[in-house]
């Protein structure tokens, strides 16, 4: 489990640029969670997410990460590090190794494990993320934008952590690749049930088909959380934030107003297309 | 004006072989018009897009702006003060401590007296809605911020065309917002040619034509409801149609057969109204 007990972090303390990025943010992430957070650009997202794995620390409040506090030093910081894997925005910048397996290899290598739980942990990876045996002795180089994310993606899940957070995944990516980047995610949280899976998106309608959760983040606070479906039904709320619903609760918004009779639990594509064919007598779910 | 005549590009590989990245491009962008490009990665519509103003000159064909071969030298010049380009990243394309010298540096460097500077800067400041910033630092402002300074920055040369490569792939929605309605509001008010590369289709619904690249060749071209309704070739060329026009295609399957070349919320809930009627509902 995540913790944050009235965390608050602040940068540049003492100087005239001093500016509260976060204020007594308190949440609960437990395990097995598929937690998705929103909010627009200086929201606190990203420096929320950078506790979790201890890069900075808060400047009052705590975090637990399985109960090992981010603010000890020796073992217990260093049990809540490698409980969490952070895949940062565009992580395919920082592949540098000659060969993809190498580069998947890094981290369990300096964690010191021995070769032949490396060579188990860099294929287990590499297969997660849907990157054959083939791609495993090329460069990271000569791969797409989207492959090359993946092998990132993969060298954090060698690490084997607990949690796994990921900064906007499908930043920049073609429609197809942030697909595969989203199945990925939706297959992780499916074979590891006691992971926790947090990812920060700017993308309402990825955050509806992929989340179980979310977290609306807004001028460092935690503006409401709760599930896919609560939090998108205040499609007004999230307008005030500057932030949207899903088109398809717009519409469902939209459709109810014109006297239509209609769930409030619309978010996605499907989901609109079986309570609409429902209002027609048509079939239903296909 | 672009118009591109068979256009053919490769890319040299580290073992000499060529591959072709652009193979026979037929193209004609009309002054005024508002494009968009689309297509997965590695479609080649990043490397048509820098043929626009110079920055690649064709393996084969020709490629004209307003009426200049990019091909020779001596227009290489006019062809990028005519086109200007604004990229991905606002970050890789400031250069100035301030705003207001971000948009003067281009014009400065062209010569330009400074009394024409001094209007050209407000003017182009004007037109993106960052007037009001001119003074600030341009590490300050939102992504949003930066891309319509970019933008000023190449208004300032006069530039008639603008070409956007993944202007807000790296923005939250607030910021997209921003730099759609800035293009939409240069091209109506001004004249100005966008042609917009991008991975977002809500943002190609709103472009006069769309364009979609695949493997190096256009493979549709028309307007927005045409393209998007093809909801199944999209999907083989690794593309999406917007959610509404998703939308329409899965009611389809279910029964309910309405227009599918609806793209917004309004013109869908007009189509379910009218179906609703039919019905007696």
């Amino acid at each position: 489990m995540i913790k944050t007990e009235d965390l608050c972090y602040t940068y540049g303390v003492g100087t005239p640029f001093e500016r509260h990025a976060l204020q007594n943010v308190n949440l609960e992430i437990p395990d097995g969670a598929l937690t998705a957070i929103i909010g627009h650009t200086g929201s606190g997202k990203s420096t929320l997410i950078q506790h979790f794995n201890a890069l900075i620390k808060p400047t009052s409040g705590r975090v637990l990460i399985d109960g090992a506090d981010i603010n000890a030093s020796g073992a217990e910081l260093k049990r809540a590090r490698r409980a969490v894997g952070l895949v940062f925005q565009y992580p395919e910048h920082q592949l540098f190794e000659e060969t993809v397996y190498r580069d998947i290899a890094f981290g369990p290598r300096n964690m010191g494990l021995n070769d032949e739980e490396i060579d188990s942990r860099v294929r287990n990876a590499a297969h997660l993320v849907g990157l054959g045996e083939k791609y495993l002795e090329r460069s990271p180089f000569e791969l797409s934008g989207g492959e090359k994310r993946r092998a990132a993606i993969a060298g954090v899940l060698a690490m084997e952590p607990k949690a796994l957070i990921l900064d906007e995944p499908t930043a920049g990516l073609d429609p197809k690749g942030r697909d595969d980047i989203l199945s990925i995610i939706k297959k992780l949280h499916e074979e590891n049930r006691d992971m926790i899976i947090l990812f920060v998106s700017h993308s309402m309608e990825d955050v509806a088909k992929t989340a179980e959760n979310v977290i609306v983040m807004n001028e460092g606070r935690v503006e409401f959380e709760g599930t896919v479906e609560t939090v998108f039904s205040n499609a007004e709320r999230l307008r005030k934030i500057g932030l949207d619903a899903p088109q398809m609760t717009l519409l469902a918004d939209a459709m109810r107003g014109a006297g239509f009779a209609l769930p409030d639990n619309i978010y996605t594509v499907e989901g609109a297309a079986d309570a609409i064919a429902r209002i027609f007598g048509g079939g239903g779910d296909v | 004006m672009i118009e591109t005549q068979n256009l053919s590009f490769a890319y040299r590989a580290d073992d000499g072989a060529r591959e072709n990245v652009l193979k026979e491009v037929n193209l004609k962008i009309e002054k005024g018009s508002f494009v968009a490009v689309l297509g997965r990665n590695g479609s080649g519509k990043s490397t048509l897009a820098k043929h626009f103003n110079a920055i690649l000159l064709p393996s084969g064909g020709k490629v004209y702006v307003n009426g200049m071969d990019t091909a020779d030298a001596d227009n290489t010049f006019r062809i990028r003060r005519a086109a200007g380009m604004v990229f991905q990243n606002p970050d890789n394309q400031m250069v100035a401590a301030a705003v207001e010298d971000e948009v003067a540096f281009a014009p400065e460097n062209l010569g330009v007296e400074p009394k024409e500077i001094r209007r050209r800067v407000d003017e182009c400041l004007k037109a993106v809605g960052m007037t009001e910033y001119a003074a600030a630092e341009p590490s300050k402002l939102s992504g949003g911020q930066k891309q319509r300074v970019a933008i000023a920055a190449v208004l300032a040369m006069n530039s008639e065309i603008l070409v956007l490569d993944e202007p807000t792939a790296m923005l939250d929605p607030k910021g997209r917002r921003e730099v759609i309605e800035t293009l939409k509001r240069l091209n109506r008010e001004k004249g100005i040619t966008v042609a917009l590369i991008t991975h977002f289709m809500d943002e190609a619904a709103e472009a006069e034509r769309v364009i979609v690249m695949d493997e190096g060749k256009v493979v549709l071209d028309g307007a927005p409801k045409n393209v998007f309704r093809e909801t199944e070739k999209l999907k083989s060329l690794g593309l999406d149609a917007p959610q509404i026009t998703l939308l329409a295609s899965e009611l389809a399957k279910r029964g309910v057969e309405i227009d599918k070349r609806v793209i917004t919320v309004e013109e869908c809930l007009a189509e379910l109204l009218k179906k609703a009627g039919e019905r007696g509902l």
